[in-house]
């Protein structure tokens, strides 16, 4: 229990060949440590390779050096660890029922998928019911992807990512897509659903009031090369509600992230001359 | 009632856009109502992008209506076939066009029946070749296209080299297949495989390589396999393009049998036709045309047939949502 649950270690990413003019450096030497059942939002300026660490912990993405360790164990070996993936884009196989779906996972983590076959029409149908209507899609199982809105579809998501009870939940913006009202009643549902569930949760999100209103920890990133600037713990009770995220308390703690970003995003032009900054202050030079 | 109107002012507007007006059956229904004709092709214009997308229609009303467009679109297609074989017949006529050069459409028929017997056989022959070489080729071409389409190794070594071969003309591959084989059924069956093998190649390997990679992800993090990615994701997502390139590659395997009967064979339409026209027997050969377009026919509304019971799921796909 004193080893993190998710350690990354000095861990650099670098896009293209070391040496090469259009290698870009996404991670640079970041440390980042996720205890087990913690829910951690990242927020950062966008480009910050917030979806980078994701993709790292998820082993999605090999680091360049470092070590990313989940559960004791180093990433990218055999599999291990019960992961759960959802991102902006709810990826909704067209062919299937929403439930099916939602059965996806199921049908390929062990050790549900030994049993898939006997179980999909009775338990594990049963299951997928249970989580689609704790997240308000009672009797939606059998309607097709593209008849649900794109709020029911994050819902379904969510659930889809939630079935097989993992340890780990990744989330990258599930939420960026929707608008305000639909994005305020999914964040009392996530809440909802890891207080009931409990993973360990790791949250990519642009929005301050989001992470404030969920994480019961925020990670702000510099700029390109990202590196983890600061954490700050979130300790409002929960559950937590949507008058919550508006009180002064929260308004202040979304006020100094806000500040932390500007700062982080201002540092962005002198760190990493882009080739059209480097254009334009030519120019200036010529005139 | 209503489909009865709509049929009759289909008929109406056609026979008068037609420049063969005289030859439609029904130039009196146009006449008969002309009040009812008029506002239906204004609201068929407004509907005209929906008809597609049969879960697209909430109220009956317009339900109803769709039914109706569907008849209309029968119809006129019927009404344009049979004014093809009327227009064709009466400048036979009109033009005393000889039969040796082209038949009249009764003359070819009268043929198709008389020598009907005679011919069945040859046309069972080239179906059944057709059927096998296609069955064959989409085989080859589906194990091919997943190959191609799951690994980008695969695809850059294997594409030049299929491009180069599916660029032959397949007209020379004939004689070396009978070179081969000898001639009669295996190299015809050959040919048509080869043929329709390409299309297919292109498309399932299309299909899987356009697989979001998002989906891929969200499996990939669970612990699936390469294959369980396939299977799952990759293949349904490629249905829809196998499905679109088996329409082309049907009757392109007819193209490759007749070809193949017309060279080296002792069986088949292809090979009926090439004897007919060394015998000037011109309306024989026509019938041969007309038996391998109903054959073509048949062969691509079955596929079609398919393509709409399994991947239905695509052409709504696109839909809009409900909230």
């Amino acid at each position: 229990m004193n080893q993190p649950f998710i350690d990354l270690r000095d861990v650099t990413v670098r896009f293209g060949a070391a040496d090469s003019e259009t290698s870009t450096l996404a991670l640079d030497r970041t440390d980042l440590r996720i205890d087990t059942g913690d829910f951690v939002a990242l927020v950062g300026p966008s480009g910050c390779g917030k979806s980078t660490i994701l993709k790292l912990i998820g082993g999605l993405l090999s680091p360049s050096s470092g070590g990313v360790i989940v559960d004791g164990r180093e990433v990218g070996g055999p599999h291990r660890t019960r992961i759960g993936l959802a991102f902006q884009n709810p990826t909704m196989l067209p062919w299937l029922t929403v439930r099916e779906n939602v059965m996806m996972p199921l049908k390929i983590v062990e050790p549900f998928r030994q049993h898939y076959r006997a179980k999909k029409k009775g338990e594990y149908a049963e299951r997928a019911d249970a989580l689609l209507a704790q997240v308000g899609l009672t009797g939606m199982g059998d309607k097709r992807p593209w008849q649900l809105s794109g709020g029911m579809l994050q819902r379904a998501s969510l659930c889809r990512a939630l079935i097989h009870e993992p340890q780990l939940l990744l989330l990258d913006e599930p939420f960026g897509a929707l608008d305000q009202f639909t994005r305020e009643e999914l964040w009392g549902t996530m809440q909802n659903l890891w207080m009931t569930q409990r993973p360990t949760v790791l949250l990519v999100t642009h929005d301050l009031r989001e992470a404030a209103y969920l994480a019961t920890r925020i990670c702000v990133m510099s700029a390109r090369p990202g590196r983890i600037l600061e954490e700050r713990n979130v300790e409002f009770p929960r559950p937590r509600s949507i008058q919550m995220s508006y009180a002064p308390e929260c308004a202040e703690l979304v006020q100094a992230l806000r500040l932390r970003i500007a700062e982080a995003r201002s540092d962005l032009s002198p760190r990493t001359p882009e080739p059209s900054v480097s254009l334009v202050s030519a120019e200036k030079e010529a005139a | 009632m209503n489909t009865a109107t709509t049929i009759d002012d289909a008929l109406g507007a056609s026979a008068a856009t037609s420049p063969s007006a005289g030859f439609s059956p029904s130039a009196t229904g146009s006449t008969s109502s002309p009040a009812t004709a008029s506002p239906a092709p204004a609201e068929a214009s407004v509907t005209t992008t929906r008809i597609a997308t049969p879960a697209m229609t909430p109220a009956p009303r317009k339900r109803s209506f769709k039914l109706s467009r569907k008849l209309r679109q029968r119809t006129l297609s019927a009404i344009a076939i049979v004014s093809m074989f009327a227009l064709w017949e009466l400048a036979c006529i009109v033009f005393n066009i000889s039969g040796l050069i082209l038949p009249r459409p009764s003359a070819i028929f009268a043929v198709l029946l008389e020598k009907g017997p005679l011919l069945w056989p040859h046309a069972v022959q080239t179906l059944y070749t057709t059927v096998t070489g296609f069955a064959f080729g989409v085989l080859a071409g589906v194990v091919l296209g997943m190959i191609i389409g799951s690994s980008r190794f695969a695809y850059d070594v294997a594409y030049p080299l299929l491009v180069g071969f599916s660029s032959i003309p397949k007209v020379a591959v004939v004689p070396i297949f009978v070179v081969w084989f000898g001639a009669g059924t295996v190299p015809a069956i050959l040919t048509s495989m080869v043929i329709c093998t390409f299309p297919v190649v292109v498309n399932v390997a299309t299909g899987l390589a356009h697989t979001e990679p998002e989906l891929q992800d969200v499996l990939k993090v669970l612990g699936a396999r390469k294959l369980d990615i396939l299977w799952n994701v990759g293949l349904p997502h490629a249905l829809p393009y196998l499905f679109a390139s088996l329409k082309i590659a049907i009757t392109l395997a007819f193209v490759g049998t007749v070809l193949a009967e017309t060279v080296a064979a002792n069986k088949g339409i292809g090979n009926v036709m090439i004897i007919a026209s060394g015998n000037f027997d011109v309306p024989l050969v026509f019938a041969g045309l007309f038996i391998l377009a109903a054959m073509g026919i048949m062969l691509y509304v079955v596929s079609s047939l398919v393509e709409q019971r399994v991947t239905g799921w695509a052409a709504r796909g696109n839909e809009v949502a409900m909230g």
